[in-house]
Formats: structure tokens, sequence, C-alpha cells
């Protein structure tokens, strides 16, 4: 019985996972996209050149794509809770049900609306309705980003909540939507998906270049990709510093899984490199520059940082992913900024990106992505195991179905995923080698490239209306 | 008395609400993947141009219908996807489905369509029968055994059936030529389909609930509750016969089948609901045993004031927008 417990939660846990970090790869995507296409729209109205509607379009089909799959991915979200963790919503429903209706009443149902209405309405409503629109879906996408963040976030550093025979009554809503690590956490998350959306950008129209494509439009899509990610990268970092700091007076227990450290420690060092060891609870291989990290959570090279046997007793997270997960997050971090700063120079001083940055910059298309799921990796783990901090164990929400369903449906999960994952990709990259042909006579939003294919090979002479 | 010893039962009909109007939105775009000819390209993207505006907003109405259960009844939240753990997770798959097909056929890798055509079927009849079959749990409170089975079963079939024809009904308002003709054949065959499986279900939902059979049988109510059977078999023999007829000239009534079988979705629903309320899980929890905290019922029940007006509002003015006929999607 115990044993089939342990299963049950395990494979529960298991397929949150994979149903979030399947999520949130595309939220992370519609978030900013969806101002990025503001912004093309607005700068069509305002300079009326072709090209500017030409890279709307191209990018509208995108975001269309995206949307899809977030929406979808997103209701099996919302029955996550009550499918595989009813204890959650037993314990603390009172707090997380409204945030959750706040977001489906502000959020989804304009996204969802204004969507049809910004991809097959151009031609049915006035231009500047149609804007609106565009608006719209994007005060929607960040608007249920901050219901779900604020969340998120109250699970972390939990307030202005009581506790009345075991389940949690709220007290303050102000407490509880705006705690501790929240306006961290919001803004961290916005800027990921601008930083996401903005290397998706830059590397896709650096993979229609490279394919020969002569126009204008991936040209223009691709300065503003690497501007606006050589922009937001500096914020990143200080605002992940901010973050770290926060972190650390809340839930220490987690920075010192992060940071590798096993014993308080004064003067500690921030570690490049080491390979943590669970067993032996010290680290093997380290490589770090000395009394570093000290300095960088308390400002003080002697400061001191308290190691995880102190948090022996109450459980810490498990050490490994923290370790390494942060690791890849600011590692790509730094990444981004080399790139970003790099190409923009290259724009600046030459007005152009040479041809092995283009490629670079192919390769970092989906480095967002990565960054991203790290950055969760090592937050939601890091939480462990606790489920609400100091509040719910994840263990005692877990759901009581028979561990054979859990594993069906996972199975059923991961393979609809793993195919629906090689499609998004595929398709992304046949858009962009198709567009390096046709892409000129196409008016309208959700165009069909078969058809325009056939259409302008129908017509040989025609011209686009744009050269370079 | 003040309103807040209410809001439980006002969650309650909110939330029956959410799920009649999701079940006629999403119910006609659901039955229009059903109806999918396969061997026809040209009509297949006629239909799904019909739905291309509307389906996700449609789907959010499930969302919202499930997350009043979360919100607001907690409790019958668990129990229920517990019972209905392994059919949940199928109807997601369905959803899922449904979804992206749509997207991935107007961008997909040149002689994939035909793929993703089939799977957008697939999913819209994965998503009925389990919702369905849901349905039939739900309403016989999870029970087990063959009988209860056997029942959902039906219910899976019969949801499916209704689906299609109001999927139909739509495509006859939003069509014109071939696919029209085409569309109210269909219609009318699921017409009839639907209309066995309301009998069905209406006689035998008493016959396996005493609960429920005592609130019908007993003797004012029956004679105030007699015209819903009754109006019910009208509209389908009114819609039946203005189908035959299709194509009428000039149009005339195009929008009749549809909002006959929207109504004919009202009439179901209120039967259901009569038979029920104030039972959030039939027979086990009432609303106000599962409600949660009066004050998170509070907070939100503010929001829901404010902002379903205005839901409402917007959802009206894109039907608008995209109103008349949808013979194709316009590239030009
Ligand atoms: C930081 C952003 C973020 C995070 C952490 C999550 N989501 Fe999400 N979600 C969005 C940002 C988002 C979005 C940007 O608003 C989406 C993505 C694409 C879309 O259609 O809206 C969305 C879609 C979306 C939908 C479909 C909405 C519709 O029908 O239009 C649901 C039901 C959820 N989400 C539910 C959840 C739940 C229960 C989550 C947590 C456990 C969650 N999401 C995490
Ligand atoms: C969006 C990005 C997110 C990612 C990538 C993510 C990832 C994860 C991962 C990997 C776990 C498993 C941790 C473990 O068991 O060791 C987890 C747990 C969990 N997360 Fe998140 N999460 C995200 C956002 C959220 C949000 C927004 C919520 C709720 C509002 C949430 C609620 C939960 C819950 C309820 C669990 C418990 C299950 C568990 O511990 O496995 N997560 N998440
Ligand atoms: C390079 C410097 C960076 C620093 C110092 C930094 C710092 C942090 C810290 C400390 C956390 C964990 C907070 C917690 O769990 O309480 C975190 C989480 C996260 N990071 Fe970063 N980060 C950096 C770069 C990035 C980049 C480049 C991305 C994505 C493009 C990113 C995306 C995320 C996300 C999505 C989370 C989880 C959500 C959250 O807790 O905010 N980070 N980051």
């Amino acid at each position: 019985m115990e044993s089939q417990l342990a299963d049950v939660l395990m494979l529960s846990r298991i397929q949150f996972a994979a149903n979030i970090s399947f999520h949130i790869l595309f939220p992370t995507i519609t978030i900013a996209l969806a101002w990025f296409l503001v912004y093309f729209k607005v700068r069509h109205e305002i300079s009326g050149h072709p090209v500017w509607m030409r890279i709307y379009r191209f990018w509208v089909k995108v975001f269309a794509l995206s949307f899809a799959l977030g929406v979808v991915s997103g209701i099996t979200m919302s029955f996550q809770f009550g499918t595989n963790w009813p204890g959650f919503m037993e314990t603390v429903g009172n707090i997380a049900g409204p945030l959750l209706g706040y977001e489906v009443l502000t959020a989804f149902f304009m996204e969802a609306t204004f969507l049809g209405i910004m991809l097959f309405g151009s031609q049915r409503v006035p231009s500047w309705v149609h804007t609106l629109s565009t608006f719209l879906v994007a005060i929607g996408t960040s608007l249920s980003a901050f219901w779900i963040i604020a969340l998120n976030s109250w699970m972390h550093t939990p307030d202005g909540f009581e506790m009345i025979n075991g389940v949690a009554h709220p007290v303050s809503w102000w407490d509880i939507i705006f705690n501790a690590s929240m306006p961290y956490r919001f803004t961290h998350m916005m800027i990921a998906s601008g930083l996401t959306a903005a290397f998706l950008i830059a590397g896709l129209s650096a993979y229609r270049l490279l394919k020969g494509d002569t126009k204008l439009a991936p040209r223009k899509a691709m300065s503003a990709g690497i501007v606006v990610a050589a922009l937001l990268i500096p914020v990143q970092i200080f605002v992940g510093d901010l973050h770290g700091l926060n972190t650390f007076e809340h839930q220490p227990q987690k920075i010192a899984a992060m940071e590798g450290v096993w014993e308080t420690e004064r003067g500690a060092p921030l570690l490049l490199f080491a390979w943590p060891d669970e067993e032996t609870r010290s680290n093997a291989f380290e490589v770090g520059v000395p009394g570093l990290a000290s300095f960088i959570l308390t400002h003080d090279i002697n400061g001191e940082i308290p190691g995880l046997n102190e948090f022996e007793e109450e459980g810490h997270p498990p050490v490994k992913p923290l370790f390494f997960g942060f690791r890849i997050m600011v590692g790509l971090g730094l990444l981004m900024l080399a790139v970003s700063w790099l190409s923009s120079w290259f724009l600046w001083r030459r007005g152009e990106v040479p041809v092995w940055m283009q490629r670079t910059l192919v390769g970092m298309t989906f480095s967002g992505w990565l960054a991203t799921l790290a950055g969760w990796y090592v937050t939601e783990i890091g939480r462990q195991p606790w489920l609400v901090s100091g509040v719910l164990r994840t263990s005692e929400a877990v759901t009581t179905v028979p561990g054979a369903q859990v594993g069906l449906s996972l199975t059923l999960y991961l393979l609809t995923y793993a195919v629906l994952l090689f499609a998004y990709l595929q398709t992304l990259f046949y858009m962009a080698r198709k567009s390096v042909e046709v892409e000129e006579f196409e008016r309208e939003a959700d165009v069909d490239l078969d058809e325009l294919q056939d259409r302008a090979a129908a017509e040989p002479n025609a011209k686009p209306e744009e050269a370079r | 008395m003040s309103i807040t010893e209410w809001l439980p039962e006002i969650f309650l009909v909110l939330m029956g609400l959410a799920v009649l109007i999701y079940a006629v939105l999403d119910g006609f775009d659901l039955g229009v993947g059903l109806l999918l000819p396969m061997d026809n390209e040209p009509q297949r993207s006629q239909m799904i141009a019909s739905i291309g505006p509307f389906w996700d907003a449609n789907e959010t109405w499930l969302v919202l219908a499930v997350g009043i259960l979360l919100i607001a009844f907690p409790e019958a939240h668990s129990l229920v996807l517990r019972e209905l753990y392994l059919p949940a997770a199928f109807l997601l798959i369905g959803l899922i489905l449904r979804g992206v097909s749509f997207d991935f056929r107007a961008k997909a890798v040149t002689g994939h369509r035909r793929q993703w055509d089939y799977a957008f079927k697939a999913g819209s009849l994965i998503t009925s029968l389990t919702l369905g079959y849901m349905l039939g749990r739900y309403v016989l409170a999870f029970q087990t055994g063959w009988v209860a089975q056997g029942f959902a079963v039906l219910s899976g079939i019969c949801v499916s059936a209704a689906f299609a024809y109001i999927g139909g009904a739509w495509l006859v308002m939003k069509s014109e030529g071939e696919l029209q003709i085409r569309a109210a054949y269909w219609s009318r065959r699921a017409g009839w389909f639907a209309a066995l499986g309301i009998a069905a279900i209406s006689v035998m939902n008493p016959l396996v609930s005493a609960d429920v059979a005592e609130r019908w049988l007993s003797m004012p109510a029956v004679f105030l509750l007699i015209p819903i059977p009754l109006v019910c078999l009208i509209l389908v023999v009114l819609v039946d016969q203005y189908l035959k007829q299709v194509p009428t000239r000039d149009d005339v009534g195009c929008w009749f089948p549809f909002v006959a079988a929207a109504l004919l979705f009202l009439l179901s629903f209120l039967g259901l609901a009569y038979s029920f309320f104030p039972y959030v899980v039939p027979g086990k929890l009432t609303a106000a045993e599962a409600a949660s905290a009066t004050a998170s019922l509070q907070f939100i029940g503010v929001g829901v004031a404010i902002v379903l007006p205005l839901i409402l509002a917007y959802t009206a003015f894109a039907y608008r927008v995209f109103w008349g006929k949808s013979t194709e999607l316009r590239y030009y």
C-alpha cells in the first residue's frame, strides 16, 4: 500500500511536470509575441510601409499555431488539480480557486474572443479595430500570466491567510496576490518571455536569410528581435539577481541547494562547476571564485550563507537538479548577452549581421525555451518537499487514483506531446522556407501556403510588390 | 436572508449556465468536426472555415465550467475528477487533437493536410463520446455495474449525435449550395438519433433513480413538466420538415434549425437541472455542502458580476463580425 502510494505520487509528479513543461513552452512565446505583433501592426499604421504588414502576417501565423498549442495544453492543466492533486484544492482551494477564476474571467475569454477577430477579421472590421483586437489579445496573455504567477508565487511565499481546521482561509487578498516573491517572479517571467520571443524571431528570420531570402521583411524582423533581446537581457540579469536575494530571504534552503552549500559558511565561493553528492553531503570537483557567492547574496565577501545541513530535519530539495538547472539558466543568460550585444554592434557599425553570426542566431532560436524551463525547474523543485511552503506537503496532496490509471494517462500525454512538439518545430521551419519563395503574394492572415505556391507558379510574371 | 447565504446556489446556477453555453457553442463546432467528409477536401476547408474564428472562445466555456467547479466546489471537483480520471484523460487528448489539427492543417507540410483532417475528426469524436460518457456517469452519481456503464455509453452516443445535429444545423445556416444540402441531410439523420437518445435518457433516468422519479412524477409538478418533452418532440419534427426542404427559396429561415436545436439543448438541460438542483454531485453533495469559504466566493463573485456581462457583450460582438455565410476563407 505504502509503496503503491509512492508510485502514484511519483507518476503524478512526472505527469504534472510533463504537462506544465509542455504548456509553458507556448505561453512563453505567445505572451511576448503578442506585444511584438502590436508593435509590427502599429509601425504599419504609422508608416504605411507594406513590409511591416508582411512581417505581421508571417508572425501572426506562428502566433496562431503557438496559441492553439498553449490553449489545449492549458485546458489539460486546469483539470490536473482535480485529477492528480485533490489535496491541493481541498487544502488551499479557497485561495487558489479565486485566483484561477480571475484568470479565466479576465484573461482567457478576452484573448480567445479577440483572437478570432485578429486572425480572420482584418477584412471585416476597420483597421483600428483589428489593431485594437491585437492589443487586447496581448493584454489578455499578460493578464493571464499575472494571475497564474500570483498563485504560483503564493505557493512559494504564502501570505494573507489563516488556517482553520487544516484549511486555508483568505484574510487579505492584497497580501495573497502581492506576496513577497510575486513582483520578482512576475517581472522575471515576463522578461523571460520577451527574450524567448526575441530569439525565436531573430533565429527564424536569420534562417530565412540563410536560405536565400532577399526580401526586406526577414531583415527587419531579425533586427527587431536582436535589438529587443539586447535591451532585455541586462534587465533580466539584474532582476534575476534581485529575485535571488528575495529567495535567499524567504527560502534559504533553495539557495543553499542552488549554490551547493552543505555546511553553513562565511565567504562562500561561487561554484562554476561541482558535482554535488547527496550521499556524502559534499561536493566533488569544485571549481569556484572565492567569496563571490557570499558577496552576491549578502553584499559582503564574508557574509554567511546557511548550508543544507541546517535543513536536514525539515527536508530540503534535491540538490543536483537545482545546482545544474541554475547554471544552465545563468549560462544561457550570459550567452544571450554576448550574442545579442555582438549582433547589435554589427547592425550598428555595418548595418548587417555576418553569416557566421546568422548561423549562431539560428542555433539560439530556442535558447529562451531552455532557459525558461531550467528556471522553472529550479524554482519548482526548489520548493520540494513542500507543495505550498510550510503549509502542505506534496505527498499529502496526491490523488488516490490507482497507479495503473495514472501510468496510462501519462503514457498517452507523453506520446501526444512528442508528436506535437515534432510537428510544431517542423512546421515553423517549413513555414520559414516557404515564405522565402512566396510571401509577397499574400494578403490575409491565415493564408494557405500550398495554395499560394500554386498561385505563384501559375503567375510566373507576377512582380513582387517590393523588391528588397 | 442576505445574498451571501445564497452564494453556493448562485454559483451552481452559473456553472450550469456555463455548461449549457458550452454545450451549444462547442457543440456545434464539435459537430462540424464529426461531420467532416473525408471524400471532399474543398468542403472540409469550407466547414472548418465556418468555425475558425469561434472554436477557441467556445472551448473557454468548458474552462469556465470546470473553473467554477474548482473555485466554488473544490470538494466536488476532486470527487468528480477522481471518479472520472481516465475519461477525463481521454477527453483532454481529444481536445488537444482537435485544437491543434485545426491550425496545423492550414500550415502543414504539403500532403499532410489529410492526416490533420483525420486527427481533427478523431479528436472531435473522442471528445464528444467522452463528454457524453462522463455526463452519463455523473447523472447516475458514478454508480458502478453494467446498467450504469451501459447508460453512460448510450449517453456518449446520443450526445455525439446531438452535437452532429446542431453542427449540421450550423452549417445549414453558414453555408450554401452543395455543402448546405449535404449538411441538411446529415443533420436530419443525426436529429432522429439525438431525439431517440433524449427520449431514452428521459425514461431511464427516473427508472434508475428513485429521487428523480419522485421529482418528475409527483402530482402537481407532472402537469407543469409534461410540456417539456412535448415541445422537444414538436421541435424535432419541425426541424426535420424544414431540413427536407433545404435549399429553401432565398435561403428563407436558414437559421431555424440552429435556433431550434439550441432550444432543444436548453430544454434538455432544464430537465436535467430540475432533476438534480441543488446537488453538485447527484445524490451525494449539495451546493451548500461542497461550497468553499464565503470570503472566497464573495471575492470571485464581484469579478463575475463585473466581467460576465462584458464577456457576453464581446462574444456577441465577435459573432456579429463574422455574421452571414462563410462560403470560403477569403485570402484576398
Ligand atoms: C506565465 C504564464 C503562464 C503559466 C505559468 C501558465 N499559463 Fe496557462 N496560459 C498562459 C500563460 C500561463 C497564456 C499565455 O495566457 C495562454 C497560453 C496560450 C494561450 O492561449 O493562453 C495559457 C493558456 C491556458 C489555458 C487555456 C485558455 C483558453 O482556453 O484560452 C488554460 C486553461 C491554462 N492556461 C491554465 C493554466 C494552469 C492551470 C496553469 C498552472 C498550473 C498554467 N496555465 C500555467
Ligand atoms: C510554468 C512553468 C512551470 C514549470 C515548468 C513547472 C514545473 C514544475 C515541476 C518540474 C514540478 C515537479 C517538481 C517535483 O515534483 O520535483 C512542479 C510541481 C508543481 N507545480 Fe509547477 N511549474 C510551473 C508553473 C506552475 C504554476 C503556475 C503552478 C500553479 C499555479 C504550479 C503548480 C505546481 C504544483 C501544484 C506542483 C506539484 C506537483 C509536484 O510537486 O510535482 N506550477 N512544477
Ligand atoms: C543570467 C542571470 C539570471 C539570474 C541571476 C537568474 C536568477 C533566477 C533565480 C534566482 C531564480 C529562482 C527564483 C526562485 O525560485 O525563487 C530564477 C528563476 C527563473 N528564471 Fe532566471 N535568472 C537569470 C537568467 C534567466 C534567463 C535568461 C531566463 C529566460 C530567458 C530566465 C528564466 C527564469 C524563469 C522562467 C524562472 C522561474 C520563474 C521564476 O521564479 O521567476 N532566467 N532565475
